[in-house]
């Protein structure tokens, strides 16, 4: 029984999802499963909260490798919920800190991507088998001709950036719909071998 | 040499990104088609016409996407377009404010008058949901955003008087950095029942609705497939598609600035893959000779 | 007959005159208010009032459409409309606080709550015949005559919807292959399934970490448990966590949502029980990050430098951190494994990791990883209908190249289309 009736619960709010989608009249048995997937996700807010505190508290008490980090990290997180409650998000110190510190910081990280990219394409990009040299070629016309230097004409009137046009509207547009089309047959076989009850895994069982 | 102390790629970088905004080259800029594209479907709605713009991303996307958002509010306020702004992001109803602030700017510099909050333009804030915000909008906006950003009632707003649901538009654009986005608009639009969009080549648009993106660089080539089936009919993407969009606006922002840096970064990254490759070449001939 | 008193005219006055004449003029001044009221003339009523149940819906709704009033233009008379509704055609009719503005031909009358949640106008209930009656409302308060809708309106719940019939179809034979296939697995029946390079390395790469000690970094997505994804995910990482165990190594996964990482720690923990090692089993190895995309993945950052895990898993939604991780994964020297169906981030995993499983293979993983025949049976049945849509794609496409040619040749674009 402590087996079987995840696995129910699972097949009969799947089931509801499906049917919902070609009969409206489950509409609103949908909207309540929906709201209540909300509800259980608000709480499990409170669990992962409460699971952050305690190992940063854990790692402070126990003076760990880094525990230094955890201050910040805590005095961060009580900050911002306590200038929230006392003073509002629509004005004052949380939007003085979200707009100073955290805004910048995500710019930041998100930054480092044109660095990364950089170091990932002179390690990856080598010509070692001829599939590799089509990936490279591709490579260095889109990227020449996805900016202004790739205007410049040549060969007559024939322009990177027209080439890369062409890249982007057929060989690229052929390639993200294969992968879109595998990817939701892909979805439908799981969801179905989920929905029966022949794959566990994600209930921890075999 | 074919394995490179990553910081010295980095320091490179830097380099090609710093010195050009420092000392600006001028590369000319020329359009491509889906922002020709995108630019020419708004040249097609008439004067007075109700727009929704849906800001669906945050600040870490700002320097791709805001461009995009400054360069539309200007087009549509430029064509007399009424525009109503949502956001599916939490912090996207706070970029459609920084948006507003510098096209009113950009407004006032030009000596042209400035659109009035309420009968030009609202502002409806943020709603979570995603897609189910898009169904409910298909029906009645009232009920999925009966406040605005201010907490007025949108019954109070002249312009909401007109828009009630998205039958009442004829364009929407969906500025997108991820999920929710442009794939939500294009399919849950359709599924509820938005009015279609005009077959291309077709100028009278009258009880058509056209639906129009701006996505970031890395997420734009996702996108050709909806262009190529007139599920979109035009779309901005990354800074190129900016910076294109506001050389056909003539209005030159943050973007434009932006392509002379990417420019030469872009070619810094050539170079280092065929260096890359040469030592590649060079190294594996030394083994082949010592081998033999 | 009552008689004169004090000068009040009676029935039996002989000066009636004056009497009936004042009520006549005023009868007549009365039946002036409706076309006009202190001067102002009532606009023209809307007509051809016509209701019908709004399509495709849980009920509890009815469409209206009107021919608008001959006064219905820019500087005309009309301001808005005004709908009355009743159960009874000869009323009483209720009026409706409905914000109908000039120009509006249609409204879908299905209620209206306010921001509480408070019902200010109930919506038709289903199958109760409703009568309705449309009002120009001009300035000053002027109404025009009313127009009654033709014929009772009904709100009824739709139990199937006819322009998803393509999606339902595709979707049976799609079912039927993968459970036919499924039946033949279990039957004992030798499918044949292509090696994936990534998923052969799984166990490769935990001996690697057992080997040098260091953990194993398991990423799950930055999605929440309604992205399939992040189930794909998770069903993985259960597998995984499992052989971890055997090797009796340590596997750290942190999460950026709250209900991954209690799910999380729950498939861990079972997996670990399922090995035979329940005290190897560390609940803090699993842990809760942030739900910020940035914030995540520096906190993911910071644990590869810090711990140096041997062997990176990176399978689930992500979005623009991919390369971040990846190439930080990379920097510490572990052998990274990648596996999404975002098609925007494949290419910075295929750049920057050892092995990546693309779009569907991440969906079949799970049941490569588990050998069970009916989970292979699945993806078998899955390759048969990727089959079906293949010759539907060639189909489509021959008649779409003569479609150019000639354009009165049969068109299948609409099987394909979803309402």
């Amino acid at each position: 029984m402590k087996k079987q009736f995840p696995l129910a619960i699972v097949f009969i709010a799947g089931m509801i999802f499906i049917v919902q989608f070609f009969s409206p009249a489950f509409t609103p048995i949908q909207e309540r499963f929906t709201h209540w997937y909300i509800v259980v996700a608000v709480f499990a807010f409170v669990l992962g909260l409460a699971n952050l505190t305690r190992l940063n508290l854990q790692k402070i008490h126990r003076q760990q490798e880094g525990w230094i980090y955890s201050i910040p990290l805590l005095i961060g997180l009580v900050g911002m919920a306590l200038c929230s409650f006392i003073f509002g998000i629509e004005e004052g110190p949380f939007v003085w800190l979200f707009n100073n510190m955290m805004l910048p910081m995500s710019a930041t990280m998100f930054s480092l991507l044109a660095f990364f990219v950089a170091s990932a394409s002179y390690r990856a990009f080598r010509a070692r088998h001829k599939e590799a040299v089509m990936l490279l070629v591709a490579a260095v016309i889109v990227m020449l001709g996805q900016v202004p230097i790739g205007s410049a004409g040549f060969m007559g009137h024939l322009r990177l950036s027209d080439i890369t046009q062409w890249i982007m509207a057929y060989p690229n547009m052929a390639g993200q719909r294969a992968i879109m089309i595998g990817a939701a047959l892909g979805v439908v076989a799981i969801s179905l071998r989920i929905l029966l009850g022949i794959e566990r895994a994600y209930l921890g069982e075999d | 040499m074919s394995s490179l102390d990553r910081r010295i790629i980095f320091l490179v970088v830097a380099l090609a990104v710093i010195i050009p905004l420092l000392l600006p080259i001028g590369l000319p800029i020329k359009p491509t088609a889906p922002v020709k594209a995108f630019y020419d479907s708004i040249e097609l709605i008439s004067e007075g016409s109700y727009v929704l713009i849906s800001f669906d991303y945050d600040p870490s996307t700002m320097p791709e996407l805001q461009p995009m958002a400054i360069s539309l509010l200007y087009h549509c306020f430029s064509k007399n377009l009424k525009v109503v702004m949502i956001a599916l992001w939490p912090q996207g109803a706070q970029m459609a404010d920084l948006a507003m602030e510098t096209v009113n700017q950009q407004l006032q510099a030009e000596g042209k008058p400035l659109p009035e909050y309420g009968k030009d333009y609202v502002n409806l804030g943020y709603k979570s949901g995603g897609g189910l915000v898009i169904i409910g909008l298909a029906t009645n906006f009232g009920a999925i955003f009966p406040l605005d950003t201010n907490g007025t009632r949108i019954s109070e707003l002249p312009l909401m008087d007109k828009v009630k649901s998205a039958h009442d538009l004829q364009a929407v654009f969906s500025l997108s950095a991820g999920d929710p986005g442009i794939p939500a608009w294009v399919m849950v639009s359709r599924m509820a029942g938005y009015p279609t969009p005009p077959q291309p080549g077709e100028t009278d648009i009258t009880g058509k609705m056209l639906l129009l993106g701006g996505a970031t660089a890395v997420s734009a080539p996702q996108f050709y497939p909806y262009l190529n089936t007139n599920q979109m009919q035009g779309l901005l993407g990354g800074m190129r598609g900016a910076a294109d969009y506001e050389t056909l606006l003539a209005l030159p922002g943050t973007a434009s600035e932006g392509m002379d840096p990417q420019s030469i970064a872009h070619l810094v990254i050539v170079v280092f893959i065929i260096m890359a490759n040469i030592f590649f070449f060079l190294e594996k001939r030394q083994e082949e000779r010592k081998a033999t | 007959m009552p008689k004169r008193k004090g000068g009040i005219p009676t029935l039996t006055s002989k000066a009636p005159t004056a009497g009936l004449l004042s009520v006549m003029v005023a009868l007549f001044v009365f039946s002036l208010v409706p076309t006009v009221t202190w001067g102002r003339p009532s606009p023209g009523p809307p007509t051809n009032l016509q209701g019908e149940d709004f399509p495709l819906d849980d009920g509890g709704s009815i469409q209206l459409t009107w021919a608008l009033s001959p006064d219905d233009r820019e500087g005309g008379l009309v301001e808005k409309y005004i709908l009355l509704r009743s159960t009874k055609e000869e009323g009483p009719y209720t009026e409706l606080p409905y914000s109908i503005p000039l120009g509006s031909d249609s409204y879908v009358d299905s209620g209206e709550v306010d921001e509480n949640g408070v019902t200010i106008v109930e919506e038709p209930r289903n199958s109760i015949k409703y009568y309705y009656k449309i009002i120009a409302l001009g300035k000053g308060g002027v109404r025009s005559e009313e127009c009654l809708i033709d014929g009772p309106a009904v709100a009824t719940r739709q139990w199937f919807n006819p322009g998803r019939v393509n999606m339902l179809v595709a979707s049976i034979v799609l079912s039927l292959f993968i459970l036919f296939f499924i039946w033949q697995a279990s039957l004992g029946k030798e499918l044949y399934i292509r090696p994936l390079a990534g998923l052969e390395a799984v166990q490769e790469a935990i001996g690697r970490a057992t080997e040098m000690g260091k953990p194993v970094l398991f990423i799950p997505g930055i999605m929440d448990m309604d992205d399939i994804q992040t189930i794909a995910g998770v069903t993985i990482l259960g597998r995984v966590a499992r052989m971890v165990a055997e090797y009796d190594a340590d596997i750290l996964v942190p999460c950026s949502r709250s209900l991954v990482m209690t799910i999380a720690s729950e498939v861990v923990r079972e997996a670990y029980l399922d090995a035979g090692r329940p005290d190897a089993f560390k609940p803090d190895n699993i842990r809760y990050l942030t739900d910020d995309q940035f914030g995540y993945v520096a906190g993911v950052d910071g644990i590869m430098l810090r711990e140096r895990p041997a062997a990176n898993f990176y399978l689930g939604t992500f979005y623009a951190e991919s390369l971040i991780l990846a190439e930080t994964g990379s920097s510490v020297g572990a052998i990274q494994i990648a596996g999404t169906a975002m098609p925007s981030q494949l290419p910075f995993f295929v750049a920057a990791c050892d092995y990546t499983l693309i779009g569907e293979e991440l969906f079949a993983a799970s049941a490569y990883l588990s050998k069970e025949p009916k989970q292979l049976g699945s993806l078998v049945g899955q390759d048969w209908g990727k089959l079906i849509f293949l010759l539907f794609i060639i189909i489509g496409s021959i008649i779409a190249i003569f479609n150019q040619l000639n354009p009165d040749l049969i068109s299948i674009k609409s099987w394909f289309e979803i309402q």
